[in-house]
């Protein structure tokens, strides 16, 4: 599977003619253990990085006991290079507030939060209409479901399940120690499921067309169909939905611009593949699937590209473990001391492991994934660091 | 001050009078007035009876709940990767000699102050800024200075008609 071409696919955004909601009126008629099953049987994997698989996220949530449950939208899409969450609200809302009401279905919740981040402040208005329409039929099906939008306030981290819970409380974006996990102790120490925008999508769309012939689609590991989020040097950017398990070299053929030197695969948390592993490297295996991908050209300086990145997370670091708030401003000091030519190249080292400490002493994801695009730009372009 | 007390009690109103309101709160009060005083840090930590350090803490955690007065109109020019790629030296270029003032700096009048931001989630549509809360893409200098022309004649057609 994994050496097939490139193929685009569309089951997320395409229409279907039904009525309103038709979908969750339909999966209400399925045994809530059923539904689960079939989220299970797709091999849905979470869509806004992290790739925890759906299906078993829901049963833990169903099998939570108590009535007061939480279902989670996570709209706080902030890594750079991701816009996919703000094309699926803006094009099929219904989409994702089915399978909102389909996820509150199934594990028994009954109350719901669309987590937007402040920076789409702008989409409310039209998603505020949307859910007016959808407490309609939520009604008119017996779903005792009711959905508000929750605006963040501009800090990456609570992209993060338990920052973003930590903020809801009003308090400071922090991340949690997990255990507990949301699902145990969530929003107000109560059970709850926090899911990405186009997890909620492709689970309404699972239901629609059929665990199998979701599975049909992607490869061994990772099933389905994934949102590209595609920008930088690129003449077709924009949102693609592609089958996952291509190789980066049909990717770079069809939406570079004839001269790509590098892409960052899962936007900057994520790893920057040189063009010499192009054939190789395959997208969605080994690698996140947030699927920001973001393309750099020969005329690109990879010294400037990661400088970018550092500085964006030394500002988003929260600022509550060690090794994440100082290791980020550290290696920003350092290579901008290794280009001035005030350290030795050698030092380019300590840097990587500094980066690799960071990886297994950081508290949350930002900090450990720092040394992902880090590792991988400085090992494949050294030179363009030091000159 | 009684606008702010407002907001605080529709929001105390819809949240409760806990905790879980502040945010909403703060949110409110910066989409009011842009930014959030030391005044009104204590006006709600009053309503929400916890300490002002407290809403100072949560406040400063967040970019966009600043607690530095700005101009009505608050610019922020996307600093990301592809946004810097596609010409954001110039669109800022372009906004500080419109504006006559460096980043992080605001106008005279109060109308506008310029910022820059972390990625806004526009970045197939680069160079992007929003202004307060509305989202401007593919910018060049030549679209900025309209931009700036435009919210300088709606500002005078407001005045004009107070």
């Amino acid at each position: 599977m994994a050496n097939n071409k490139l193929r685009k696919v569309d089951i997320i955004f395409t229409p279907y003619s039904a009525a309103p909601y038709e979908i969750l009126r339909l999966t209400m008629q399925k045994e809530k253990n059923a539904v689960i099953d079939e989220i299970i049987e797709s091999g849905l994997r979470g869509r806004g990085g992290a790739g925890f698989p759906t299906g078993y996220k829901w049963r833990f949530m169903a099998n939570q006991p108590g009535d007061e449950k939480y279902v989670i939208c996570n709209a706080d899409e902030g890594e750079p290079g991701t816009f996919k969450d703000r094309k699926l609200l803006v094009e099929v809302p219904r989409k994702v507030i089915s399978g909102m009401a389909i996820a509150a279905y199934a594990t028994n919740s009954n109350k719901g939060f669309i987590y937007l981040r402040g920076e789409y402040n702008y989409l409310i208005p039209a998603l505020e209409k949307e859910l007016l329409i959808f407490h309609e039929y939520a009604e008119k099906f017996g779903l005792d479901f009711q959905i508000e939008i929750f605006s963040g306030a501009g800090a990456y981290v609570c992209g993060e399940e338990t920052a973003l819970i930590e903020s809801m409380e009003g308090k400071r974006g922090e991340p949690r120690n997990k255990p507990p996990f949301p699902i145990q102790e969530g929003f107000m120490g109560k059970p709850t499921l926090v899911n990405n925008v186009e997890t909620f999508a492709s689970a309404t769309m699972i239901c629609r067309v059929g665990a199998e012939t979701y599975k049909s689609y992607g490869t061994d590991d990772q099933h389905g169909s994934k949102l590209f989020s595609i920008s930088g040097d690129s003449p077709k950017e924009g949102v693609h939905e592609l089958e996952l398990g291509m190789k980066i070299s049909d990717f770079v053929e069809e939406f570079g611009d004839g001269d790509t030197k590098a892409v960052q695969i899962g936007g900057v948390a994520g790893f920057c593949i040189p063009r010499k592993n192009f054939e190789t490297a395959i997208i969605g295996e080994g690698n996140t699937t947030g699927g920001a991908t973001m393309i750099f050209n020969s005329t690109r300086s990879m010294y400037n590209v990661l400088h970018n990145y550092l500085e964006f997370f030394a500002e988003e670091s929260c600022g509550q473990c060690t090794p994440c708030r100082i290791g980020t401003q550290q290696l920003l000091k350092g290579i901008e001391a290794v280009k001035k030519g005030e350290k030795p190249e050698s030092y380019l080292n300590d840097l990587i492991k500094l980066s690799r400490t960071m990886k297994i002493t950081s508290k949350c994801g930002l900090g450990q994934s720092v040394t992902n695009s880090f590792v991988s730009i400085v090992e494949n372009f050294r030179e363009e660091m030091i000159y | 001050m009684q606008e702010i007390e407002m907001i605080i009690e529709e929001k105390v109103k819809h949240y409760g009078r806990e905790r879980k309101a502040l945010l909403p709160i703060l949110r409110g009060i910066v989409l009011h007035k842009n930014y959030i005083s030391q005044n009104d840090m204590v006006c709600v930590a009053r309503a929400l009876d916890i300490s002002a350090a407290d809403v100072y803490g949560t406040a400063s955690f967040f970019h966009l709940l600043g607690n530095k007065e700005t101009g009505k109109y608050v610019i922020r020019v996307c600093k990301s990767i592809t946004c810097e790629m596609k010409g954001k030296h110039k669109v800022l270029k372009a906004l500080e000699d419109e504006l006559r003032i460096q980043l992080g700096e605001t106008t005279h009048d109060k109308l506008f102050t310029l910022e820059a931001t972390n990625c806004i989630g526009l970045c197939d549509e680069g160079p992007a800024m929003l202004i307060n809360n509305t989202p401007y893409t593919r910018l060049d200098p030549e679209k900025v200075h309209e931009i700036i022309y435009e919210f300088r004649n709606k500002n005078k057609k407001n005045h004009g008609q107070q």
